[in-house]
């Protein structure tokens, strides 16, 4: 999958940084740490710019370009940051084939972002994701924790704009 | 005691659903009683009847309520808990008969169903390891150390004739022996939990409603090859099954059935749990394994097997979910149970998650051989709105389309693969009349073309190019020379790949091109889309009879292209249409229609 790569200035803190560090250290020692670490990293910087993955190289003594191959590759690692509100669109079959297209759609109209982008003002972002499992309730989607099934394309706009307030 | 005992599901569907308020919401109500003492909430795993959650279930009655609301809970317990009044209006209406209630086993849903894997499975609290060990859990792992020796737990699993869950169908015994006959000095017990699958949610549930029958599963599996370490490799998109299973570790350590000297034996085993990060092809056994290693989750060939050379170089065994779940029964109902169960070839049952355009969208666990058409028509209750069952989709991206024409085979692992589709992990998506095949080939192909890592050429520019080929019979620019030259294109990549994921990408196209083949000729000839799905191919028109001249379509269309003055027929001008439908939507004659 290509990967969009973000071109926003990197403003990470010196508390994230620490936390990093600690996160590093704690599993410096495990065979297999790159994953987990950048997990872990995601979650402390929302996504991972260059620079974090630089930290990461040096900390685990492993070369930047095996570090930036694994955060290319698997699909869950975010190269650019996600707005206030990531909308998660489900892409699996059982979406599909219920019209999860047309939904994500009308959400990139409304938004005027297409899938693995952020609107200007970083309030939302979207991305189409593989199935989330809740299958029972195609289509489904999701903004950041809130879950919404059984959608409509008519119900779209009244759903974002619970969240442009 | 508790008189009364609410399960409410907190499986992901139903979670999505907002079973937790529900949880919440009864807890304060039934305080609000002062029943606390007398009535008991619990949440479980999947009830596999999503398609109607939030589901809750009340005994000792076997009340079944389906898509509850948090604003029916303070009736609910007012009536049924504290008055013992059945609230019938919110009760899923198939478990009513005039003035009985049927038990819920005796739906058309459940009655079919066999439930080994899911056993536990919206019965148990997931959470807690008494209810699991109160449900015959870890007898399995205290009879295989303390009554068997290793070689005779891998005859027993071999006697099951059980297969490997994830699809491939490869003898899980015949595995184990594999690696118990390779001497080393750490040996690894691997489970596949990376339901990569879109549509699949076997496993999830699995991990959600009975963690402790995959570790117990594991453990034994350790014993049987002689290794002392386990991994989990999960997708990290579970968010409720990583957390259940991280809580089930813990209590089985706490109890003593994990870590060291297992059962008082010199046994001893750990778990761990890896996360997946969204890479399809992890599923695959080779780059699984690369991936526990934190490497990109690129598959290598194979031989050497994992059996062999498998994590970190050294033996190890690879399982998927379902496969685990059934091993305890296996080792406390005997071989015999088991094989009794299913075909000849295929024992035991096999749990399908049902999506789609069916009425009962959701988990079922049946008997192998059980046919297409019961699971469709008479456990899933068949096409929702009146339309008609076109196809049924298994395997995902790896499967093929089954039609109409083939509902009646039953199902095992050899009989999908002769009509070109797979069994998979078990996803069964339907598809109704208004799906266009050639789109839905597409729509797999374009997944297969994300995920492809890239290793090898055939897949990573062969499915590239099979999708520009699929692409251009959607938008009318096919000839039926291109079908032709992608039909030999899919048996390249098939033979060529290197793993798995390439070796069945063409499957999709390959197999509905075989059953569908009309509608791909409906395409690049009459450059038409039968489904009226494919956008390029269609055309809204206005029957003249029909329209009043109320000017609704004109005003919604965004691009002018519809003209006609008031009370006159109007035109739609296909030159400027974009064939957004918001025309047709508006109408309220019927007047427009698509062909």
């Amino acid at each position: 999958m290509q990967k969009k790569i973000s071109s926003i200035p990197f403003n990470g803190t010196a508390e994230q940084e620490a936390k990093l560090k600690e996160i590093i250290a704690k599993h410096k020692d495990d065979p297999g740490a790159v994953m987990p670490v950048l997990q872990e990293a995601q979650e402390v910087y929302g996504y991972l710019p260059i620079e974090v993955q630089k930290m990461i190289a040096e900390g685990l003594s492993v070369p930047l370009e095996e570090v930036y191959g694994v955060s290319t590759f698997y699909s869950q690692f975010s190269l650019t940051p996600k707005g206030q509100y990531n909308i998660s669109v489900c892409l699996g079959t059982a979406c599909y084939v219920k019209g999860a297209g047309k939904i994500i759609e009308r959400i990139s109209e409304i938004l005027g972002i297409g899938a693995e982008e952020c609107t200007a003002d970083g309030r939302f972002s979207l991305t189409a994701c593989r199935c989330i499992g809740a299958c029972g309730l195609a289509p489904v989607m999701t903004v950041n924790d809130d879950v919404y099934g059984r959608l409509e394309v008519e119900d779209i706009d009244g759903i974002l704009a619970k969240y442009m307030a | 005691m508790y008189r009364s005992n609410v399960l409410v599901c907190g499986g992901t569907g139903c979670t999505s659903s907002n079973s937790e308020l529900i949880i919440e919401k009864l807890k304060e109500e039934i305080a609000a009683k002062g029943l606390e003492k007398e009535v008991n909430v619990i949440r479980t795993g999947c009830f596999g009847l999503c398609a109607l959650g939030p589901i809750m279930i009340v005994y000792p009655e076997g009340s079944f309520y389906s898509m509850v609301k948090v604003e029916d809970i303070p009736e609910i317990v007012e009536e049924h808990l504290l008055k013992g009044r059945i609230v019938k209006r919110l009760l899923y209406q198939e478990t009513v008969e005039q003035d009985t209630i049927k038990s819920l086993n005796h739906t058309p849903f459940y009655e079919k169903q066999k439930r080994v894997a899911l056993r536990n499975c919206g019965v148990i609290n997931p959470e807690k390891i008494d209810e699991y060990i109160a449900m015959d859990g870890y007898a399995a792992l205290g009879k295989v150390l303390t009554e068997m020796t290793p070689q005779q737990v891998i005859d027993e699993i071999k006697a099951s004739g059980l297969r490997g869950r994830g699809g491939g169908g490869f003898p899980t015994g015949l595995k184990w022996s594999f690696a118990a006959a390779n001497e080393a000095d750490q040996k690894y017990v691997g489970c596949n939990a990376d339901e990569g699958d879109p549509g699949a949610f076997m496993d999830r549930s699995v991990l959600e409603g009975d963690p402790h029958s995959v570790l117990e599963a594991m453990a034994i599996a350790g014993y049987a090859i002689g290794a002392s370490k386990g991994y989990i490799y999960v997708r990290a998109e579970y968010p409720i099954a990583v957390h259940r299973l991280q809580i089930a570790i813990d209590q089985a350590h706490e109890y003593g059935l994990l870590g060291d000297n297992i059962f008082g034996t010199d046994f001893s085993f750990d778990i761990q749990l890896r996360l997946g990060a969204g890479a399809f092809v992890c599923g695959e056994e080779t780059a699984l394994l690369t991936s526990i290693e934190g490497k990109r989750g690129e598959p290598r060939p194979r031989p050497p097997f994992p059996a062999v050379k498998g994590l970190y170089g050294k033996p190890t065994i690879l399982n998927n979910v379902e496969t685990y779940a059934n091993i305890c029964q296996i080792i406390l109902n005997g071989a015999q149970w088991f094989k009794d169960m299913g075909t000849e070839k295929s024992a035991g049952t096999k749990v399908f998650a049902l999506g789609g355009k069916i009425k009962h969208t959701g988990l079922v666990e049946v008997e192998m051989g059980t046919t297409l058409r019961e699971i469709v028509e008479e456990i899933g209750g068949g096409v929702p709105g009146g339309r008609k069952f076109k196809a049924a989709q298994t395997g995902g991206p790896s499967g093929g389309c089954i039609p109409a024409s083939h509902l009646d085979v039953p199902i095992d692992y050899d009989n999908l693969i002769a009509i070109g589709s797979m069994m998979g992990s078990g996803g069964l998506i339907v598809m109704d009349d208004t799906t266009c095949m050639v789109d839905i080939a597409k729509f797999f192909l374009e997944f297969t073309v994300d995920e492809s890592c890239g290793k090898c050429t055939p897949c990573r520019i062969g499915t590239k190019r099979l999708l520009e080929m699929l692409d251009k019979i959607t938008i009318g620019q096919g000839t039926p020379e291109l079908i032709d030259e992608m039909e030999k294109l899919c048996y390249y990549i098939k033979e060529n790949s290197l793993c798995g994921l390439g070796q069945t990408a063409p499957n999709p196209v390959l197999s509905t091109l075989h059953f569908f083949r009309d509608e791909y000729m409906a395409h690049v000839v009459d450059k038409k889309c039968p489904a009226h799905v494919c956008k390029k191919l269609l055309q809204y028109k206005i029957i003249e009879d029909k329209c009043r001249g109320c000017t609704a379509c004109s005003r919604v269309c965004p691009v002018g292209a519809i003209q006609g003055s008031v009370k006159q027929p109007h035109v739609i001008d296909p030159n400027k249409c974009i064939k957004c439908g918001a025309c047709m939507e508006k109408c309220k004659f019927d007047a427009i229609i698509k062909e």
